[in-house]
């Protein structure tokens, strides 16, 4: 009885790990990835997930005009650098990190309000191991109050 | 003894398998390793793989972004538009609560950003209590209507409070399966942004950018259509849903046409530029304020 109590306890907690990497990436969103937007006030929307070497995540958002924005994309430190692009809604490329080595964020603003996707991937590692890396990735959007904002023309 | 032994041994395979189902179930991704390996290589980090996400997030304006917009718009601060606290107690469904609390997020960030001191921390409490009716308390800092008070002057450090406190409910909600409330919230504090728009679009002469910021709220409901429908086996949801989907009609009546996007670099920042063309008539801004109205006096009531 004993035994099979401590085996329940075990598959409780091992149930219980997808659970408790949510909660280390919610701190790492939080703590880390927060940290990045400023100046800009964080949106308070939470969006982080745990992603291997070559996954992908998209956002769908509407950004619009005349507010000044900044997308945040960080990963956990074992991952390898994290590609984002933004897209318009036909997908075409308007904004690509891989040519700005990798750069963690984008400053924009818009001329007339659209939906734009966010399309972020995971690098693969370089190193050959059987390990596939994977860690929480986060991706923060912030705007910048009104009294510190630049004039639209 | 045996045979005990046997049956506990099985006992540990079975469990050892369930608990590795159960992660995989969450995970919802964990092919096996070589698959992987063979994925990543075919892929090559090929950007036609950015067609393929494995997981797709719905950003919806969250509440002190709709109020960071309409104060922008040029809107001013009315407190008859924002739902009375008085009505907090009337709600005791859970569909009635959720939306209820993006109403008075929503509410609460007009207040901080009109620099609404008291007002502000009448609606943080309230938030507070519809948050814990929803078992979602824990999510919130305990001490946060004494840091509320103590910058109450500092509108900065207000928003970042109520960011903060936003932050931690909706990653709570997601974290404890729950996300299907978490996109409830979010329609009753879009809603509520709605309704305050037209209000004061309403009963302002010089209107014309708080209607074209209304009328881009056709974008955002399109996105928050797309996550509810990622819950719509759940009854809130499907209670909620219709109503979405018939503002959806009345401003589908929206003309439009856009240019192809570029992005400029301006002053050291990019701009994405595009020629865009919106036609909101009279009839149909009033439609969508109309039905806005409506919806949302089935809500707060």
């Amino acid at each position: 009885m004993r035994k099979i109590l401590i085996l329940s306890v075990i598959v409780l907690m091992i149930a219980a790990l997808p659970n408790v990497a949510d909660a280390q990436c919610k701190n790492f969103a939080k703590k880390i990835c927060k940290l990045e937007l400023l100046p800009y006030v964080h949106d308070g929307i939470y969006n982080a997930t745990v992603l291997s070497e070559g996954e992908t995540a998209e956002l769908y958002k509407t950004f619009y005009s005349g507010q000044e924005y900044r997308i945040t994309i960080c990963g956990d430190e074992n991952l390898p650098p994290i590609q984002f692009q933004v897209l318009d809604a036909e997908r075409n490329v308007l904004y690509d990190n891989k040519k700005h080595q990798y750069a963690k964020s984008f400053d924009f603003k818009l001329e007339s309000s659209k939906q734009l996707i966010i399309s972020l991937q995971v690098q693969t590692s370089d190193e050959l191991s059987d390990q596939i890396l994977s860690g929480c990735v986060s991706v923060l959007v912030g705007f910048m109050n009104i009294e510190n904002s630049f004039k639209q023309d | 003894m045996n045979v005990k032994l046997l049956n506990i041994s099985k006992l540990t395979i079975f469990s050892v398998f369930v608990a590795t189902s159960l992660m995989i179930g969450c995970n919802g991704d964990n092919a096996n390793v070589e698959d992987q390996i063979e994925d990543s290589v075919a892929t090559g980090n090929n950007p036609d793989e950015f067609n393929k996400a494995k997981q797709v997030i719905y950003g919806i304006p969250s509440p002190i972004e709709t109020a960071m917009l309409m104060k922008r718009a040029g809107a001013k601060y009315n407190q008859e538009y924002l739902n009375p606290t008085s009505n907090a107690g009337n709600y005791t469904t859970t569909k009635s609560m959720a939306l209820n609390l993006g109403v008075y997020s929503t509410d609460l960030s007009f207040a901080s950003m009109f620099d609404q001191s008291q007002a502000s921390i009448k609606y943080l409490a309230t938030t507070k209590k519809l948050a814990d009716d929803l078992g979602i308390l824990n999510a919130i800092d305990k001490t946060i209507i004494t840091r509320m008070e103590t910058n109450i002057n500092n509108r900065d450090s207000l928003m970042e409070i109520i960011s903060e406190t936003f932050m931690n409910s909706n990653s709570f909600l997601k974290e404890n399966d729950r996300a299907e409330i978490a996109a409830i919230i979010l329609a009753g504090g879009w809603l509520e942004g709605l309704y305050v728009g037209c209000k004061v679009a309403q009963n302002t002469a010089s209107n014309k950018e708080l209607i074209e910021r209304i009328a881009d709220q056709r974008l955002s409901l399109n996105t928050l259509i797309s996550l509810m429908s990622e819950y719509n086996t759940d009854p809130n949801i499907q209670a909620v849903l219709p109503d979405m989907e018939k503002l959806k009609v009345v401003f589908d009546k929206i003309q439009t046409s856009s240019s192809k996007m570029e992005v400029v670099e301006k002053d050291g920042k990019s701009i994405i530029s595009s020629k865009s063309e919106v036609k909101v008539t009279t009839e149909v801004f009033n439609e969508i304020c109309k039905t806005a109205t409506e919806i949302r006096s089935n809500i707060i009531k």
